[in-house]
């Protein structure tokens, strides 16, 4: 747990949101790559579409299960990885970097205060694994 | 049920040790994977894999009319088998849906033993129990004295036959002898549950751990049940409780292989046969998806508004690289290559039915 960026901002669910301006860009954590094991589709949104903090943003689905994602900050979708179709390895390999998934226009950059830092994202982690 | 504690195989150190990622399966504490499940899929396709699966039930039918029980219980001809030989078979209710589906081996003419499937193990055999009473028969459930490793893959028999005096060139598929595995007492068949050459090697429980060591020295790489479950699944084979329950019948599920209504009379014999004449309502069809996403177990299918059928198992493929799945359609609507519409978290999703199954190895 000791590569937790500290330039991020965590969700409960496993989401990061790291942002630049009013662009955040989101993934999942290198915590949540482990449990979900080797990622084979991400399903994302259409550029464009308006999402709301909490609102479902996608799907990951893994060799064993599906997960949902979450929009851990609301907005409007302005770029997803494309790169993900053909590579969705990438999310286990590099899940701080070309693992990303989406970019979003921050509707209200307040709401990035209601994550979790990168510490508290920790703390929350080994309680939650309960190791 | 949450507050039983976890049953634990022989196997479950040395899985921790190993870096396992433990999870709860039917209430065993088992590894669903090690360094993950598309490497260690293809290390049983390629080479060899090795799964702990000691949580499988044993139980022994001895005695006088071993035969009669078992020709009574099953839809596949038990008297088929000679000594030294295994076959895949059906535990049936009287409604012809599947108590379990079983391996049985053949030691003598009145010394069997059967294999049976973890979460099930109770049931199968007060079933068997209660069905030899008046009968000249011994009903045993004997789980508790072996570990059980399944090596798997192409390589299996270069690792194993150094450990074993079992000769094992010669041995055919679903054939068995008892010798020795690294100096103690084994069981050893040539059979799995992957689609791959292999053997299941039956041994005391304090001699798994040495053992499943230096089986992995020599080559094999350990699995966990994520890769076994994609594996039998490539390889069509049904998992009880997805595929199989005491709802679907053998016919129903495309084991007709299975169903020898010629043998005699058995339990579910009539349902079988009245299936055979009438025709089947449904059947397990193999499907891959047209449309992005994995259609997993329970998913709905559907037709406009009507449910017509479900998702029984369904996974990505690691060999195929694409997704799969079995799933009980109409009769009408199972050809190969009829085309359904499958709800993914609501979702319309497009599948077609393709033959199986999706991997067979190569001769």
């Amino acid at each position: 747990m000791a590569n937790t960026p500290e330039d991020n901002r965590y969700a409960r669910s496993h989401e990061y949101v790291h942002v630049e301006g009013d662009i955040g860009t989101i993934g999942i954590t290198e915590y949540a790559q482990k449990e979900l094991g080797d990622v084979v589709f991400v399903e994302l949104p259409q550029v464009g579409a308006q999402l709301e903090m909490g609102d479902e943003l996608g799907s990951i689905e893994s060799v064993k299960a599906v997960s949902e994602l979450f929009a851990p900050v609301g907005g409007e979708v302005v770029e997803v990885n494309e790169a993900l179709a053909d590579k969705p390895e990438l999310v286990n390999t590099d899940p701080w970097g070309d693992g990303w998934m989406v970019r979003i226009k921050l509707a209200d950059p307040t709401e990035v205060d209601e994550l979790m830092s990168a510490e508290e994202y920790e703390e929350f982690v080994q309680k939650e694994s309960g190791k | 049920m949450a507050d039983a504690p976890l049953k634990k195989t022989p196997l479950n150190q040395v899985e921790k040790d190993l870096g396992g990622k433990m999870v709860d399966f039917g209430g065993w504490e088992l590894p669903v994977q090690f360094t993950g499940i598309l490497d260690e899929h293809e290390a049983v396709r390629t080479k060899a894999g090795l799964f702990d699966v000691s949580h499988m039930g044993e139980v022994t039918v001895k005695g006088r009319q071993a035969l009669d029980l078992l020709q009574k219980s099953t839809c596949n001809d038990v008297s088929k088998l000679d000594d030294g030989r295994a076959q895949y078979n059906g535990l049936l209710y009287p409604t012809a849906g599947f108590v379990d589906d079983i391996l049985i081996y053949r030691n003598g003419s009145e010394d069997y033993f059967v294999v049976v499937n973890a979460s099930n193990t109770d049931k199968d055999y007060e079933w068997l129990a209660k069905s030899a009473k008046g009968m000249d028969v011994e009903v045993k459930n004997v789980s508790a004295d072996y570990a059980q490793l399944a090596l798997q893959g192409p390589e299996s028999e270069r690792i194993l036959q150094p450990m074993t005096d079992v000769k094992l060139g010669p041995m055919k598929y679903y054939r068995f002898a008892h010798g020795k595995v690294d100096g103690v007492p084994a069981l050893v068949s040539r059979t799995g549950y992957t689609g791959e050459d292999g053997f299941e090697i039956y041994v005391a429980p304090k001699e798994g751990p040495r053992i499943m060591r230096k089986l992995l020295d020599a080559g094999a790489k350990a699995c966990g049940l994520g890769a076994r479950d994609t594996l039998r699944l490539e390889a069509k084979m049904a998992l009880y409780g997805n595929d199989i329950d005491d709802s679907t019948t053998p016919l129903e599920a495309d084991l007709g292989w299975i169903v020898k209504l010629e043998k005699g009379d058995f339990v579910g014999r009539d349902v079988l046969e009245r299936e055979k004449n009438e025709g089947l309502k449904r059947k397990l069809v193999g499907f891959e998806m047209i449309d992005r996403g994995i259609a997993r177990h329970g998913y709905r299918i559907v037709d406009g508004k009507d449910e017509i059928g479900v998702v029984t198992s369904g996974t990505h493929s690691p060999t195929l690289k694409k997704a799969i799945g079995l799933a009980y359609l109409p009769l009408d609507k199972s050809a190969q290559g009829s085309e359904f519409t499958v709800l993914i978290r609501g979702k319309e999703t497009r599948a077609r039915v393709v033959p199986t199954p999706f991997y067979k190895r190569a001769k």
